[in-house]
This record gives structure tokens, C-alpha cells and sequence, in this order.
């Protein structure tokens, strides 16, 4: 298989979540688009790691999905708050820090 | 306990975290949790203190050889008196590695430090028992005895630091810790302006701390305060950069320690509940600064060449200081802007001194003056405590208070004889070295300010003490004296501001401040000066003549409203009656009886006299010196200095009101400027490397 395949693939992804990122109005759904994107950064990693016969790549994977899962907590739990607070998990009410 | 210096501050930052999870479930609210913590700081303090004078002792009693042995080249200079070497005591931990860089956390400990951790675990443990009485049934109770211990821990921190990362760290968490406790009642927006000017303006100070300490990293190649001192004093050091270090460092101390053009940060800081403005001006915060320029010494003396005479940058910032602080003491309605103000003016004489070489006249005075101050701002808290209801406005709500409260009375005297350098009390020792030194090492300038110095501070603090403690009680409450927990802690450091100054009293040949607290390695030759009874004499003259004028001028109005009443009802019953009440003031009261039942052709001549030439005199130094301060005031603090702070913030304002169109409160358009920039930056560097 083509290196080139996985970074098409790996960019193909890093749109989408870039996309919905920007685009998505509920909260919980752009969390997910961020994962999206830090999936496609860890597949580029795999992939050049795989093709250099070097395990550093690899081993930074590893690390962004620990702290993936962090981020997931620390944001769920953000967005949980902010429901609790506004009543919805919709970003575009969520505007307290206009200047 | 030397090699174990660590457990001082680990101990109250522990009870930190104590009070936060238990104090409210605690039977005493937590107090109890930070009185114990400190209260074993301040007894391993002074073992810690105890084994080091056995130390310096100890080297001493070893005889000739090793001390002619491990005699550094400074020592060799000095000829005569060759004292043996004593090294501090260094215990050091690598936390972190970047090549050959080394990140280290630990503990350096010298007669500097010692002292440091006595005075600062002393004050502290005192103004905790202090507060449980002046607390009382505060909203934030617990809260504040966690901030408490929290800021004594930082300070203890900062002052073991054997690198200045560390003392960074300690630097800035005594200064957040300030922010909060000035800010403790925060519910009135003015106390939380004050927390956030305080804050801000040693902030200011900060950047130029953070900036000092990298250029030293840079000189020295290494954050370890020995390391950069050696440095300093090394033939190979190279001027400029030290120069540049100094002046950066220099200017964190400027925001700390008050200093002018940042000192007004300090009276807002009156804000805060008493005991802590006590704690901010007597041992921690604002003496950080003054430490941070004695422990990095050599830095300062060959940056600033103090060895060269002359005027400095540091000892002309601290002679401004000095005068500012005390001109601006005179104009104050409220009693803790006084002490304030005289904590700024204390601090010139203290940076002064450190500028013309006095560093152990310095550092001598921060000891004292550390006693006395507390001692006074702990007797102000007890007379709005208990004498005027909860107010610190001398003129509408003091007065008469020497009667109702004895000890506070008798304490704050003491306290203020010491400040002003009356014989033989601890302030006079101190300020006197300070003098000498800056007489005998070629800077007969600021010896001349100290003196104008020594003078106001007699008569602004005689004004004070008027205000508060003679003449009648204004106020509308019911004066009594204070319970033991605030008086037990102002005896005890009346008691040391008037013996504290005997560990240096040189004329009694007693060096032992000297010997146990001043460097022995890595530290530049100073003068030690002899003491001069001329000098001491007229500095004690001035300091009298400045208390005297100032209670000539205001005991007079008193005179002429008591005269007033005699001439009047002309009884003599009354005049008695009027005598033993004022029995303080006989003398003059005598006088005015004689005037005021004969009023003969020559009492009338010689009360012309009193009132027209002897008053007028009087009256026009007073005045004089009353307009000086109002000038001071109102040109000099509130138009240029407040004028050019409020001119910094306008510019930052309006810069702010054009951005804040960008900030839209929308993350996702946030994100889009995030990703739109990452973009075009990409397709810079495509173009580039196409």
C-alpha cells in the first residue's frame, strides 16, 4: 500500500472534523469533530512511523490519545456545566466572554 | 535543622491545605491549625538560628589554622580583622536537566536566612494569635487563616531559596497571597480595587525581576544564588551585563518594597484587616524586596560600583523614598495611612543603606524595624478595635484614647520612640549605623537626608500619636482596652523593639548582628564603621527637635482652646482642675494660668511675645512643613505619578476598546480565526519553499 493513501485518508478526516468544528451548533458534536481530527493526526503518525520502520511516531500516538481522553473528560465536563448553567448546549447562546 | 531547612516552610504550607479541608469543622474554625503550624516554624526557627550561632561560634573557637586556611581572597583583602570562614549550609535536589543546565530545588541557610526566619515566623505567629481576637466572627474566618499560613509559608520560602527560581516562586506567592488577604473584605468594591492595584503595581515591579533574573542566568550560567554571587565578584564578571541585571532586578524590588515611583500601591493596601498589613509591612512583602537585593549583594555592589562613593541609582531611589514617604505621612486623616506612608519612607532608609554599602546597617534595620512596625500597626488595630469603632480616621474618631486603653497607649509609644531613634531603643541602633556608614564610604549626600528623614519621622509620628491618644475622644463609641490576645503580642514586641537593638549596639563593643548575620563567602569587602558619638548625638538631637516642634505646634491649639475656657470663667478651682488634667503638659499650662488670672502689662507683653514671635515661629515651620507635604501630595503624587499611571492606563484602555470588536464571545468564530491563520501561514511556507 501507497503511503498515500493514509494521508488522504488521515486529511480527508482532519477536514471533516475541521468542518464540523466550525460549523456544528451543538457542543457535544464539535467535541466529537475534535477527536475526529486528532484521530486523522494519529493515523498521519502510524503511518509515517509504519513506512520508517521507527517507533517514535508510534509512541506520540500513544501519548495524543492519553491525553485525548483527558481532553474528552475536561470538555464533556465543561460542557455538561455549561447546560446545567444555560440550558442548552447550543454555542452560538454561549457568549459570556464578549467583550 | 540547618541541613533540614525545608520542614519551615513545609509546615505552614501544609497547615495551607489543613485549614482548607478541616478548618470549618474544627472547634476554633482552623485557627488553631495555623497558630500550631507557625508556632513550631518559629521554635524550629530558632534551633535552626541557635545552631548556626553555635556554628559561627564554633569556627571561631577552632583556632588560627583553619581559618586562615579557608580564607577567601575577600577575607585576605580586609588584613586586620580576618574572621574565619563560615559557609552556608547548602542542601540541593535536581528536579530537572536540560543538558548541561540543572534545575535545582533546595535550601541555603547563613546568618541572613536565620534571621529572616526568626523575624518572619515571630511577627507571624503573633499577628495569629492577634487575629483570633481582632477576627473575631468574621465571615471568612477560616479562609483568612489559610491565606495566612499560606503567605507565611511563601515568605519562608522565598527566604530559604537557595537558586532565584525558587525565590521566584516564594516572590510571587507572597504577593498573590497579599492581593487576597488585602482584598479579604472583598464585598466593598474599594478593598477589591485596592487588592487589584496592589497586585498590579508589583506586578509591574515583576517583569523586571523575571527580566533580571534571566540576564544573571545568562551571566552567571546558573540559577543558584552562590553561583551568580560568585559571578558578581569574579574578575572575569562583565560590567555591563551585571549592570543590566542589577537595574532589572532592581526595578521588581522598586514594585515590591515600595520604592518610589511604585510606592502607591502600598497606602491602598490598608484595605486589608489590620494584622495583615502589620504582617504585608513588618516581615513579608515588602521586605522581600530588600532581602531579594541583600541576598544577591554582589550583583547590586558591582553593578551599581557602590564601591566607587557617589550617587547611585539604588541609594538616590531610596533617598526620594525617604523624603516622599515621609513628607506625604504628615497629610493623613487615618492612622494606618501614617504607618503606611512611614513603612515607605523606613524602607528608602533601608534600600538607601544597601546603596551606599551599608549592607548590615540594612539589614540590622530591617530586623528592627520589623519589631516596631508591627508593634505599630498591631497598636492601631487594637485602638480601632476596641477605642474607636472600627474606624482608623484619627480626626473624627480618635483622641483621649491614652485614658481608656493603657497599654495600647504605652506599647504604641514605645513603638513610636523606636521609629523616631530615640536612645537607647532597637530604631536607634539601626538608623545610626545606617547614618555612619553613609558618612564614612563617601556618600555625605544621603547622610543628610537620613537626617531631614530622621526629623519628619519624629514629627509626623508626635502628630499621630496627638491625634490618637491626647486631647478629647471625638468618637461615638465606648473606648475600652483590648483583650489579651491583641495586647500579650503588643508587649511582647514592645519588649523586643526596645531590647532588639542591643545585639548590635556598637559602643558597647557588641558586634554580634555583625558577626553572626553577614557573609563570610562570596560577598564584597564593606566598610565597617566605627561608631560616632557626634553623629549619634545629632541624630538623636534632630529626631527630638522633630518631635518637639511637632508637639509644640499641635499641643498648642489645645493651650489656646483650655485658655479660652480660663479666661472666660476665670476660676481657679477650674484652672486646677484643668492643671491635673493636663498634668502631661504642665509647663506650658503653668504659663498660661499665670497669664490668664494676672493679665498684667508684662504677662500681656510676654504672652504678645509667646503668641506673636514664639508661635509664629512655630506655627511657620509647622505650616511649612504641612504646605511641603501638601505640595508633595497633590503635585507631585497625584498629578505626575497618578497622572502618568492613569495616562498608561487610558492608552491601554482605548487600545482595548478597539480590539474588543474582535472578541465576539463566539468560539467557533474564534476557531475559525485559529484555523484560517494556520492556513495562510501553511501557504506562506509553501510559497517560501517553492
Amino acid at each position: 500500500m501507497a503511503l498515500n493513501n493514509f494521508l488522504i485518508l488521515s486529511a480527508f478526516l482532519f477536514c471533516t472534523g475541521v468542518y464540523g468544528v466550525l460549523a456544528r451548533k451543538n457542543a457535544v458534536l464539535v467535541l466529537m469533530s475534535i477527536e475526529l481530527m486528532l484521530n486523522a493526526v494519529n493515523i498521519n503518525l502510524i503511518a509515517y512511523s509504519a513506512f520508517t520502520d521507527s517507533v517514535s511516531g508510534g509512541i506520540f500516538a500513544l501519548f495524543v490519545i492519553t491525553i485525548a481522553a483527558a481532553e474528552v473528560g475536561v470538555g464533556l465536563a465543561i460542557v455538561l456545566l455549561i447546560y446545567r448553567n444555560e440550558r442548552t448546549a447550543d454555542l452560538d447562546e454561549v457568549d459570556q466572554l464578549k467583550g | 535543622m540547618l541541613d533540614n531547612a525545608w520542614i519551615i516552610p513545609a509546615i505552614p504550607a501544609a497547615s495551607f491545605v489543613l485549614i482548607l479541608l478541616l478548618g470549618k469543622r474544627m472547634p476554633f474554625k482552623g485557627s488553631e491549625i495555623g497558630i500550631t503550624a507557625v508556632g513550631a516554624s518559629f521554635i524550629l526557627s530558632i534551633v535552626a538560628a541557635v545552631q548556626w550561632i553555635d556554628r559561627v561560634e564554633g569556627a571561631g573557637g577552632h583556632g588560627e589554622g583553619l581559618g586562615a586556611l579557608g580564607r577567601s581572597i575577600f577575607g585576605a583583602e580586609a588584613g586586620g580583622h580576618a574572621e574565619p570562614i563560615v559557609r552556608p549550609v547548602i542542601s540541593t535536589l535536581t528536579w530537572w536537566q536540560s543538558g548541561t543546565v540543572e534545575f535545582t530545588v533546595g535550601t541555603r541557610v547563613d546568618g541572613l536566612v536565620v534571621m529572616m526566619l526568626f523575624v518572619v515566623s515571630l511577627i507571624s505567629l503573633l499577628v495569629h494569635v492577634y487575629s483570633t481576637a481582632y477576627l473575631r466572627g468574621d465571615v471568612r474566618y477560616t479562609h483568612y487563616y489559610a491565606l495566612l499560613s499560606l503567605f507565611t509559608a511563601s515568605m519562608l520560602l522565598l527566604v530559604v531559596s537557595d537558586n532565584t527560581l525558587q525565590l521566584l516562586v516564594g516572590w510571587e506567592g507572597v504577593g498573590l497571597c497579599s492581593f487576597a488577604l488585602i482584598g479579604h473584605w472583598w464585598e466593598e468594591g474599594a478593598n477589591s480595587n485596592a487588592a487589584l492595584k496592589a497586585f498590579l503595581t508589583t506586578r509591574t515591579g515583576d517583569i523586571g525581576l523575571l527580566i533580571g533574573i534571566v540576564i544573571t542566568f545568562f551571566a552567571a550560567g546558573t540559577f543558584s544564588i552562590d553561583g551568580i554571587n560568585r559571578y558578581a565578584l569574579s574578575p572575569g564578571a562583565e560590567h555591563g551585563l551585571l549592570l543590566a541585571g542589577a537595574v532589572c532586578l532592581f526595578i521588581g524590588v522598586i514594585g515590591k518594597s515600595g520604592q518610589f515611583p511604585l510606592h502607591t500601591w502600598l497606602p491602598d493596601a490598608m484595605a486589608g484587616p489590620t494584622p495583615v498589613s502589620a504582617l504585608i509591612h513588618a516581615a513579608t512583602m515588602v521586605v522581600a524586596g530588600v532581602f531579594l537585593v541583600a541576598r544577591l549583594y554582589p550583583v547590586f555592589f558591582e553593578g551599581f560600583s557602590i564601591a566607587g562613593g557617589g550617587i547611585n541609582f539604588m541609594a538616590a531611589i531610596g533617598g526620594i523614598t525617604i523624603l516622599v514617604g515621609a513628607a506625604l505621612a504628615f497629610v493623613q486623616r487615618d492612622i494606618k495611612k501614617v504607618l503606611a506612608y512611614s513603612t515607605i519612607s523606613q524602607l528608602g532608609y533601608m534600600v538607601m543603606a544597601l546603596g551606599v554599602g551599608a549592607w548590615t546597617a540594612a539589614v540590622f534595620h530591617l530586623f528592627t524595624h520589623a519589631f516596631f512596625k508591627a508593634l505599630l500597626f498591631l497598636g492601631a488595630g487594637s485602638v480601632s478595635h476596641s477605642g474607636s469603632h472600627h474606624s482608623f480616621d484619627m480626626k473624627a474618631d480618635m483622641g483621649g484614647l491614652r485614658k481608656f486603653m493603657p497599654v495600647t497607649f504605652w506599647t504604641f509609644i514605645v513603638g513610636t520612640l523606636a521609629l523616631a531613634g530615640i536612645f537607647p531603643l532597637a530604631g536607634f541602633w539601626s538608623k545610626d549605623e545606617i547614618l555612619v556608614t553613609a558618612g564614612d564610604t563617601g556618600f555625605e549626600v544621603f547622610l543628610v537626608v537620613g537626617l531631614i528623614g530622621a526629623f519628619l519621622t519624629a514629627a509626623y509620628m508626635t502628630r499621630c500619636v496627638y491625634l490618637t491618644f491626647f486631647g478629647e475622644y471625638r468618637g461615638h463609641g465606648h473606648p475600652h482596652e483590648s483583650e489579651k490576645a491583641i495586647t500579650v503580642p503588643l508587649i511582647i514586641l514592645a519588649v523586643m523593639s526596645v531590647v532588639a537593638g542591643f545585639i548590635n549596639a556598637v559602643p558597647l563593643e557588641i558586634h554580634k548582628f555583625t558577626e553572626w548575620v553577614e557573609p563570610r563567602t562570596a560577598f564584597p569587602t564593606l566598610t565597617h564603621s566605627e561608631f560616632s558619638y557626634p553623629l549619634a548625638a545629632l541624630s538623636v538631637a534632630v529626631a527630638a527637635i522633630g518631635i518637639g516642634v511637632a508637639a509644640f505646634f499641635f499641643f498648642k491649639r489645645e493651650q489656646a482652646r483650655s485658655l479660652h475656657g480660663l479666661t472666660e470663667r476665670n476660676a481657679v478651682a477650674r484652672a486646677g482642675y484643668r492643671l491635673l488634667e493636663h498634668k502631661l503638659y504642665l509647663d506650658d499650662l503653668y504659663e498660661k494660668v499665670v497669664v490668664g488670672s494676672i493679665k498684667g502689662p508684662i504677662a500681656r507683653g510676654v504672652y504678645w511675645f509667646n503668641q506673636n514671635v514664639i508661635d509664629g515661629i512655630v506655627n511657620g515651620v509647622g505650616r511649612g512643613t504641612q504646605r511641603v507635604g501638601h505640595f508633595v501630595y497633590d503635585v507631585v503624587d497625584q498629578k505626575v505619578v497618578d497622572g502618568a499611571a492613569n495616562g498608561i492606563a487610558e492608552v491601554t484602555g482605548e487600545t482595548g476598546g478597539l480590539l474588543r470588536y474582535l472578541q465576539s464571545g463566539r468560539v467557533q468564530r474564534y476557531a475559525l480565526f485559529l484555523f484560517a491563520a494556520v492556513g495562510l501561514l501553511s501557504l506562506a511556507l509553501l510559497i517560501a519553499n517553492v
